[in-house]
């Protein structure tokens, strides 16, 4: 196929328009995430800290340095047992917000110096003060005046704490953002849930146990070089079991964990490494991220941090990880980091002020593929604290006798640290030791999202710790532990406490049932160590506390656009390529070769070269005019069937061209409606009848039925009652018959045949012998391609022969049969005509056959032949061309080879 | 003698956008025993799943905690939630075959038959033939989709009643809801299986051997569900066709959760054009030899 080169240099535009927007559309996808330029610089800073600011402590740092400078700074903490590694994910998208971000190892591990106090005023608070001072001498921050760097801190847990109690030590910090972590570390490890003294509180000793092996991990998790300094030592290094931390933390663990109960020393010492006295004290803006997953510092730490805060913005927010939870679902941690964003934007570089709207989020399933939660998040104006809106909740049960069991054991399990309850609930309660009080079913949904308060009547002489849980239980009677959350309270003696459970979010849905659940014992706690047994009753209905969120406008939104996107450019670009093509057909099908533009076939320079290089047809041409009947022969292999399969548009030749009536033959050009074809064999669909066949066939044309002649092809095709069988059922011969029949509905003007009398017998092809003889009359032509010779020399009035994919010969048959020149002659007297023959020049040999000879003529011309025999007194017969077709293409064919 | 009509040359009454139309496409496929086993078949499958649920021993199994066995505990309270079980349990592979057979065996088995290389010396424009192959293919999983949907709200509603939907979460979506609940899940499958068509068809103009494109297809599906459940493989598993199959779920959780949806939607809309692009481009410059 010949196509101008401005076309085919049109399709590559196009082509490549396509490549670019894919490539666009990838790029946009990457670049959301591609990190801005940074660099980073790692650094031994030796801060002078302690309670007189003179100890010095290498700290272990790494800076986050943006293309862009100067630029605002944040320092950013890390978690309990962690490094500043733990938090270079963080930075680095921080560092490709613009912003220079200073992260940092606490003293006490991994690679720096000092000692774990426990964010002490004195010694990790002051550590980030003095990199405060730090960050105000490097030239890439910003500064607000001398030694005032422009300067947030962030940070999750022990590093939310630290900022927290930094933003209340150091004025100079512009910001803050602490995240799960606590209000007052005493009343979070002992927590009493029903307004006790602290020193009542109940040792939640299985955290406190995996916290203080974090404290001792930092030395073996730290580099094989060991800490860069050990600076500050105090000897407590040399006690065994302590680790790196203080010896103060040491021994207050130690002196907790033995008794279970808190000391008021060690309530003191928690208290000063808590924000809770000091909140007052803080003046940057606060953002407040506490996590729904979390059985460490639940939600109510947050909520007390916020109430105390009373000199600058709060805005808090609830996710759904936490120290149980992790991250949380995706959507929470982007919800989360762009809340982060948004509050450093505002407070550190002026962008848009975020709005004091509430946000949480509901778990509303678990992705096994993620093997993350899912949830959905809403958004209330403000902040409404753990007691907004209360639904009272009737709970049912008598009361109940349970008993303590000696030293806690066996006991229920409620949580185990850092296991999450997203999966698979580990809760079990053990028989005996618990109370359960529960709801009628539900006949709604009851919304969950706060603190639930109950009071509960308990009977126990001596006092008693009893935890509070809440189950969802569903119509099969299956029970789930909400949060994972238990609520520890001492009771002194008889008497009615109210309890305050957990802050939660949690949905009961219609047909569950709440259930209360009151335990003596629980893994996670230390509790009495003597036997007992208590009555437990419950004096109140359940109050249920609920935000009245609207659902938030999903974080991922940017999906339904580019979904969006895409959808719409999708639909232009099959719509251009449709206008495209149709363009492009109708500007091809139009170029007629005026010349030609009334003969059926023209082939010029026809070739054929696959793909591996096999040449199939090389360089053919030739003709077929109305009314011929066009026998294309040659061995197998000669690339007849290529051919006719390049006149048909299935196959591109390589060079050279086919002109049908003028009209350029393509894949699907129109002027192939004026052909009918049968190449290969028949194609049929097996499971339709012979006539349904015929009769979808045609319909696919989309020309009217009437042109169709249906019922002259089926005469042809002389199948009687099998046409309404299914072909399945057919011979090869009924199936040929069928084909040659679909080839000539709609009497087409050049019937294209391949091999039609394979599987036919005698007088069948007989038949279609005449059949073609007399469709080509009336201006038709026929292309026959046979191995048949006889055949062909019955049917043709043309012969092309082709050889290895090229052209022997070609025209009339006469003509070609006619050339031969071995004659056979019969004479009357066959001894005395020999030497007549024998003396004749001009001829090559002489051979005797049945009656006569045959005789190989060289230039002698027939003529002079007879008249010589004539004249000799022999009597001549008959003269006639020996060799027939078979002959004369066996002859060409040789000629072909030398 | 036929006239000539047009400047094109072609045939008097021949007209390329009249040849082989959508209807005549679909009665040559419609009368095809395999049309009609798969159509059968998906009409029987939810009466195969009530009777199962019937004469099933109700045993007190193990009650799996994952997504599949709440479905199953699920399935019987109510129409809603048996036809969601019906085409939970189909979709990740029943309907994935149903879909490859119908887009993957269309163009090759014609090939087979022979019958491509008349269509196409009818002549059948390529680009029609495909557009036309593709749109009876699409129509004919389209139709296998919402009759199973279909049955098994029909078979369900007769055996289990019309109740609220129930989903894993606990939440109960009103029957209304639930039917237009149920008609998202079948848009967003049909969307995700559109991945499945698209790989079948190119696979489809590439072979003669119609099994070859519907195996084929099965096969890379397989192997990407099996990827995705690797974990090591991190955020590159969202980049596999079947990473989001199961998104659908977040319409069976109240409030719907869209995101996984659109990204999925967004994932199975570029595949197929992918395919399909592939699908084009290699049949409209092929040398049909078959």
């Amino acid at each position: 196929m010949v196509r101008v080169l401005p076309r085919r240099r049109r399709d590559r535009v196009v082509a490549a328009i396509v490549v670019v927007l894919l490539v666009a559309g990838l790029g946009v996808w990457f670049a959301v995430r591609a990190p801005a330029g940074f660099h980073t610089e790692n650094r031994v800073i030796t801060v002078r800290t302690g309670p007189h600011r003179d100890q010095p402590v290498p700290l272990d740092a790494t800076l986050y340095v943006p293309d862009t400078t100067p630029a605002p700074a944040v320092l950013l903490a890390h978690g309990f047992g962690g490094t500043k590694a733990s938090v270079a994910a963080d930075a680095k998208e921080l560092a490709g917000r613009g912003y220079v971000v200073l992260t940092w190892t606490a003293e006490g591990f991994g690679r720096s110096g000092g000692q774990i106090h426990l964010d002490s005023p004195d010694w990790e608070v002051n550590d980030a003060s003095r990199l405060v001072d730090w960050l105000g001498h490097r030239p890439e921050v910003r500064r607000d005046g001398p030694d005032d760097p422009r300067v947030a801190a962030v940070g999750g847990s022990y590093g939310g704490a630290l900022a927290l109690l930094l933003a209340a030590a150091d004025r100079r910090v512009d910001a803050i953002v602490p995240q799960i972590t606590w209000h007052d570390l005493g009343g979070a490890l002992f927590p009493e849930s029903s307004g006790g003294a602290a020193t009542d509180g109940v040792l939640k000793r299985a955290w406190l146990g995996a916290l203080f092996a974090d404290g001792l991990g930092g030395i073996a998790a730290a580099d094989p070089g060991g800490p860069a300094d050990p600076g500050g030592a105090s000897g407590v290094r040399d006690v065994p079991g302590c680790g790196r931390f203080a010896a103060a933390v040491c021994a207050m663990y130690r002196q907790v964990v033995t008794t279970g109960r808190a000391t008021p020393d060690a309530l003191a010492l928690l208290r000063r490494s808590s924000p809770a006295p000091v909140l007052d004290r803080i003046h940057a803006p606060t953002l407040l991220v506490q996590g729904l997953a979390d059985t460490l510092f639940p939600l109510g730490e947050a909520d007390a941090n916020a109430r105390g805060i009373t000199h600058a913005p709060v805005r808090v927010a609830w996710f759904s990880g936490g120290h149980d939870g992790g991250t949380g679902s995706a959507a929470d941690h982007d919800r989360v980091r762009f809340l982060t964003v948004q509050w450093l934007d505002h407070y550190l570089r002026g962008g848009a002020a975020p709005d004091d709207s509430f946000t949480y989020s509901r778990i509303i399933g678990y992705d096994r593929y993620d093997a993350t939660v899912r949830t959905t998040a809403f958004s209330a104006p403000a902040y409404p604290g753990l007691a907004a809106g209360g639904t009272a909740v009737p709970l049912n049960g008598p009361p109940q006798r349970v008993a303590n069991p000696p030293d806690g054991t066996p006991a229920a399990v409620s949580t185990m640290p850092g296991a999450g309850f997203a999966g698979i609930s580990p809760a079990t309660e053990i028989p005996g030791q618990a109370a359960a009080f529960q709801s009628a079913r539900l006949g709604g949904a009851v919304d969950l999202s706060g603190a639930p308060t109950v009071r509960l009547r308990v009977a126990a002489p001596a006092g008693a710790v009893l935890f509070a849980k809440l189950y969802d239980v569903g119509p099969d009677g299956r029970q789930t532990l909400v949060a994972g959350q238990a609520a520890p309270v001492r009771v002194r003696s008889a008497g009615t406490v109210t309890v305050t459970l957990p802050g939660m979010v949690y949905r009961f849905p219609s047909g569950h049932r709440i259930r209360l659940v009151v335990d003596t014992a629980d893994q996670a706690y230390a509790g009495p160590r003597e036997p007992a047994t208590y009555t437990v009753a419950v004096a109140s209905a359940l109050t249920v506390h609920t935000v009245a969120g609207a659902p938030l406008t999903d974080p991922a939104g940017i999906w339904y656009w580019v979904l969006l996107a895409v959808a719409v450019l999708l639909v232009l670009a099959v719509l251009g390529a449709l206008v495209a093509a149709r363009v492009r057909r109708r500007r091809r099908q139009r170029a007629v070769v005026a010349e030609h533009a009334d003969t059926p076939l023209v082939v010029r320079g026809l070739r054929k070269t696959y793909r591996d290089g096999f040449v199939a047809v090389r360089g053919t041409d030739f003709t077929v005019h109305r009314g011929q009947v066009v026998g294309l022969l040659g061995p197998n292999g000669a690339g007849k069937t290529t051919s006719l399969r390049m006149l048909l548009g299935l196959i591109r030749p390589t060079a050279g061209e086919i002109l049908v009536f003028g009209h350029r033959i393509a894949a699907g050009a129109p002027v192939l409606s004026r052909i009918g074809s049968l190449v290969e064999g028949p194609g049929f669909l097996p499971h339709l009848s012979g006539l349904d066949n015929l009769r979808l066939y045609w319909r696919a044309t989309g020309r009217p039925a009437d042109g169709a002649r249906l019922d002259d092809v089926l005469a042809i095709a002389d199948l009687g009652d099998a046409v309404h069988r299914r072909v399945r059922t057919y011979s090869h011969g009924m199936k040929q018959r069928l084909a040659i029949a679909q080839a000539m509905l709609g009497m087409p003007e050049l019937l294209v045949l391949d091999e039609p009398t394979d599987g036919l017998d005698p007088p069948q092809i007989a038949e279609m012998r005449r059949v073609l003889q007399r469709y080509a009359t009336d201006g038709r032509s026929v292309l026959v391609s046979s191995h048949l010779l006889a055949e062909v020399e019955q049917t043709c009035t043309h012969v092309v022969v082709m050889r290895r994919g090229e052209l022997v010969a070609a025209g009339p048959v006469a003509e070609i049969v006619g050339d031969s020149p071995s004659v056979l002659v019969s004479v009357s007297d066959v001894d005395g005509a020999e030497p007549v023959l024998r003396n004749l020049s001009g001829i090559t040999s002489v051979a005797r056959a049945d009656g006569g000879f045959v005789v190989e003529l060289d230039g002698l011309p027939r003529r002079e032949l007879v008249s010589a025999l004539v004249s000799a007194g022999v009597g001549v017969d008959r003269v006639v061309p020996r060799r027939r077709l078979e002959d004369a293409f066996l002859a060409l064919l040789e000629r072909g080879e030398s | 003698m036929t006239a000539v009509s047009t400047v094109d040359g072609s045939a008097a009454g021949y007209r390329a956008a009249a040849t082989l139309r959508v209807g005549t496409e679909i009665r040559r496929q419609l009368t095809r025993r395999r049309t009609q086993l798969v159509l059968g078949f998906l009409v029987l499958l939810p009466v195969i799943l009530f009777l199962a649920f019937r004469f099933g021993s109700d045993g007190n199994d193990t009650a799996s905690q994952d997504q599949s066995g709440q479905f199953v505990t699920l399935a019987k309270s109510g129409a809603a939630n048996f036809t969601v079980f019906t085409l939970f349990v189909s979709a990740s592979f029943l309907l994935v075959v149903v879909v490859a057979l119908f887009c993957g065996d269309t163009v090759a088995s014609e090939a087979s038959w022979g019958s491509l290389r008349y269509l196409l010396a009818l002549p059948v424009p390529r680009s029609r033939l495909l557009g036309v192959k593709l749109v009876v293919g699409l129509l004919y999983s389209a139709v296998s989709l919402v009759l199973l949907t279909g049955v098994a709200l029909a078979v369900g509603t007769a055996a289990f009643g019309w109740h609220p939907l129930r989903t894993v979460t606990g939440d109960s979506i009103p029957p209304g809801e639930a039917v237009l609940r149920i008609a998202g899940v079948v848009g967003y499958l049909a969307i995700t299986l559109l991945v499945a068509a698209g790989l079948a068809f190119l696979l489809s103009v590439c072979t003669d051997a119609a099994l070859g494109a519907v195996g084929g297809a099965v096969l890379l599906f397989i192997v990407s569900s099996i990827l995705d459940q690797v974990t090591a493989l991190g955020g590159l598993r969202a980049l596999l066709p079947t990473h989001y199959q199961t998104a659908y779920t977040g319409l069976l959780t109240e409030p719907v959760q869209w995101d996984a949806m659109a990204r999925g939607a967004l994932s199975a809309l570029v595949y197929a054009a992918v395919f399909l692009a592939l699908a084009w481009w290699r049949f409209l410059r092929k040398d049909v030899t078959s």
